[in-house]
């Protein structure tokens, strides 16, 4: 039978296509990569006893790879550790019904988990729904504020943590260091994909870059527009944007693209020029081959988020409400690793002071 | 065995043969994996509860629809493996058409659902004209136009959104509430458990899938250029003409699939609309043997299947990938049974010609003697 087999072919050809492009959503490197597949997180013989059950559910992804989910992981690990939680992971596969999410959130509302993380913006509309359904179990959100702040002026979900980053300070701090580095004054910005979470680095580079040098030229591209979220994992996509700005004079460029971000530096690496890692310490995760390309990465410590907030959960209380993670708690922030960056931390800590202080407002919008 | 009964065992045989060697298959490689294979079977097997169950039919009309678009084509031997794009691209269509609001209630229900039909049906036939005229692949056609609908989409996307302060989700206008297709509740709960209204007009999908294949001119061209087109050509049909007809109805259908989600729960087409459709309707068409039947049984099953996969993490603590994995199996064990059991038919048919033969020369040589 021909036909079938060359259906057969083509079906895979098609899965195939499906998953590697469902592996780059949502990409955000993290200084920890697990390799664990998921499943039980099993307690060390010493831990200490808690009968609090935590439910993750990832975005596509999940533990593993060594990005956004992870970083999520590294919090829920050291805060299982600590206090000697029981957990449970579940995380979304590509392409999924908006039914799922929400079945599977309800999934670890039934079995007794309290309480119930979602990792990412994706959960927005599920964690709104579901939280109502289950008003004496407590939901953390991360990167999204729709359960917390309701776009319609509605009263919020009670029984929902919305964990978010200031990205816009940490990229500030960034935008500084590559203005005090550039010697061409002209420098570049990678987005991944153009959703407004990405527009908030962005206005935040821009933001810190012009601070230090008003006349600074910044080139701005986005590797996809959404729908599409394949700019979060498209290596190939990032090179050949951040080839196009170094040969345009750029001497530095700052991507926030997750895992397309390994282009950018293979570029730079490439056009002997600099670039800025995202999320995690990038100068520990990236090859060891363009490590001495990248200049500091901005810092989004997801992990010191879902600590904390399990940190507050063994104490007794759940966090409810609108949790803003900013330079002045290291929610964000600088690396240092390398030493590229060692002759302008006092330009840079200043600049963080004042952030802190009030004295400089950072946009989170462009 | 009468023929007729011997007929009927074969065509029971092929679905069991297949559905016991994913059944192997799957647990095999659960064991090969180290996970708990009772535990799985048993979860997997386990009777869903009523919100389930209206997960699943939700889920299965929205497969249903994308499994009738690409059997249209199958029926012709014609390959859409362009459903995924040619539903995203209407239902966007759809959904700025809907939430713009020109028309008033149902008569903007009607106007976006026509609407999605003929935008389906014109990026298929583009896929169809290629071929009638230029005699491109279809397959790779298809293809292309998927990847030039995601950036086309995405392009419109930013172009129609309507943005909240803050809100990372980037969708159209939410459609208004009088121009929304009820849903039909299946449990008045607690907690109350809604299934969309849209399933009648898939049900309706398929019995017009039926009856235009099976029972018009149409059908019976479209059914015989795809047997044989110097047959078809020989009859009088022109198969350049067959060909656009059938990717444009095909695409048609696929307009429909994103519309259960967009007019019974979404109310937008924004970033987390769900994707990858059409490739599950391949599959499910192969499954359901490009039969309106068939394909319902198999998007049931898909949709089953689907269902399971948040308890299998949580609570058996097995990869989702599992799921994935079981669907494959049994769409290459149908395509692989199916085959098994023809060749056994042709071969039982041989050996009783063979001996009708046989028989009728030893009654002839007996005639000799006498």
């Amino acid at each position: 039978m021909r036909r079938s087999t060359r259906l057969a072919a083509l079906l895979t050809a098609g899965i195939l296509a499906l998953a590697t492009a469902g592996c780059g959503d949502e990409d955000e490197p993290n200084d920890d990569p697990t390799t664990g597949s998921g499943g039980d997180s099993s307690e060390t013989a010493d831990a200490p006893e808690s009968d609090i059950k935590v439910g993750m559910a990832y975005d596509v992804g999940g533990r593993g790879d060594q990005s956004f989910n992870d970083s999520a992981a590294a919090g829920l690990d050291q805060a299982v550790e600590e206090f000697g939680f029981e957990s449970e992971e579940g995380e979304a596969s590509d392409g999924e019904a908006e039914t799922q999410r929400e079945e599977r959130l309800r999934t670890f509302a039934d079995a007794g988990y309290n309480p119930i993380i979602a990792v990412g913006f994706a959960y927005s509309a599920s964690v709104a729904k579901v939280a109502v359904e289950y008003p004496d179990l407590s939901f953390a959100i991360i990167d999204d504020t729709a359960s917390c702040e309701p776009f319609d002026g509605s009263d919020p979900v009670p029984n929902v943590a919305c964990l978010v980053f200031a990205e816009e300070q940490g990229s500030f701090l960034v935008g500084a260091a590559a203005a005090l580095k550039s010697e061409a004054g002209h420098v570049g910005f990678v987005g991944g994909v153009q959703v407004p979470l990405i527009e908030k680095f962005q206005a935040g580079y821009e933001a810190g870059a012009k601070a230090v040098n008003p006349d600074i030229t910044i080139d701005v591209t986005y590797l996809t527009q959404p729908p599409d979220f394949s700019g979060f994992g498209d290596p190939a996509k990032g090179k050949t944007a951040a080839e196009g700005m170094y040969q345009g004079g750029a001497d530095i460029v700052y991507h926030a693209a997750g895992g397309s971000g390994g282009g950018v530096f293979e570029a730079a690496s490439e056009a002997g020029a600099l670039a800025i890692g995202v999320d995690s310490d990038q100068y520990n995760t990236a090859d060891p081959s363009v490590q001495d390309v990248i200049l500091t990465s901005m810092l989004k410590n997801v992990n010191v988020a879902v600590y904390e907030y399990l940190t507050e959960v063994a104490a007794g209380t759940f966090p409810v409400g609108t949790n803003v993670y900013d330079l002045s708690v290291d929610g964000v922030g600088y690396s240092t690793s390398g030493g590229l960056v060692d002759d302008i931390t006092a330009d840079l800590d200043g600049y963080k002071q004042q952030i802190i202080d009030g004295e400089i407002e950072v946009p989170t919008a462009p | 065995m009468t023929p007729r009964v011997t007929k009927l065992v074969l065509g029971l045989s092929a679905p069991i043969l297949a559905l016991l060697m994913a059944f192997l298959i799957t647990s095999a490689v659960l064991a090969a994996a180290g996970d708990p294979v009772g535990e799985v079977w048993g979860q997997l097997l386990s009777v869903p509860e009523t919100r389930n169950v209206g997960n699943i039919i939700d889920n299965a009309t929205v497969l249903y629809l994308s499994g009738l678009a690409a059997a249209v084509g199958f029926r012709m031997n014609l390959f859409n493996i362009g459903v995924d794009g040619q539903y995203r691209i209407a239902a966007f269509v759809a959904a700025v058409v809907a939430g713009e609001a020109w028309l008033p209630g149902y008569l903007n229900t009607v106007l976006a659902v026509l609407c999605a039909m003929a935008v389906g049906a014109v990026w298929a036939g583009i896929a169809g004209v290629l071929r009638a005229t230029r005699g491109v692949s279809e397959v790779i056609s298809t293809i292309m136009l998927n990847a030039i609908a995601t950036a086309l989409v995405a392009y419109l996307l930013r172009e129609a959104a309507v943005r909240e302060a803050g809100s990372n989700v980037i969708a159209t206008k939410t459609i208004p509430e009088d121009s929304r297709i009820p849903n039909i509740t299946i449990s008045d709960g607690p907690p109350v458990v809604d299934i969309y209204g849209f399933v009648v007009l898939a049900v309706l999908a398929g019995f017009l899938f039926w009856f235009v294949l099976n029972k018009t001119r149409f059908g019976f061209d479209l059914r015989a250029t795809g047997r044989s087109t110097t047959a078809a050509v020989a009859s009088g049909i022109s198969v350049n003409k067959m060909t656009v007809a059938a990717m444009m109805l095909s695409g048609a259908v696929a307009g429909l699939v994103g519309l259960p989600i967009l007019l019974g729960s979404s109310f937008s087409y924004g970033s987390t609309f769900q994707s990858g459709l059409g490739f599950a309707g391949i599959a499910i068409a192969l499954l359901g043997r490009n039969n309106a039947v068939g394909i319902a049984v198999g998007a049931l099953l898909f949709a089953y299947l689907n269902e399971q996969s948040n308890p299998l993490q949580i609570l058996v603590g097995v990869s989702p990938d599992i799921v994935a994995i079981t669907q494959g199996t049994i769409v290459l064990t149908v395509v692989i049974s199916y085959e098994v059991v023809r060749r056994y038919g042709v071969r039982m048919e041989q050996q009783a010609v063979a001996r009708a033969l046989e028989q009728e020369r030893d009654d002839e040589r007996a005639e000799v003697k006498a």
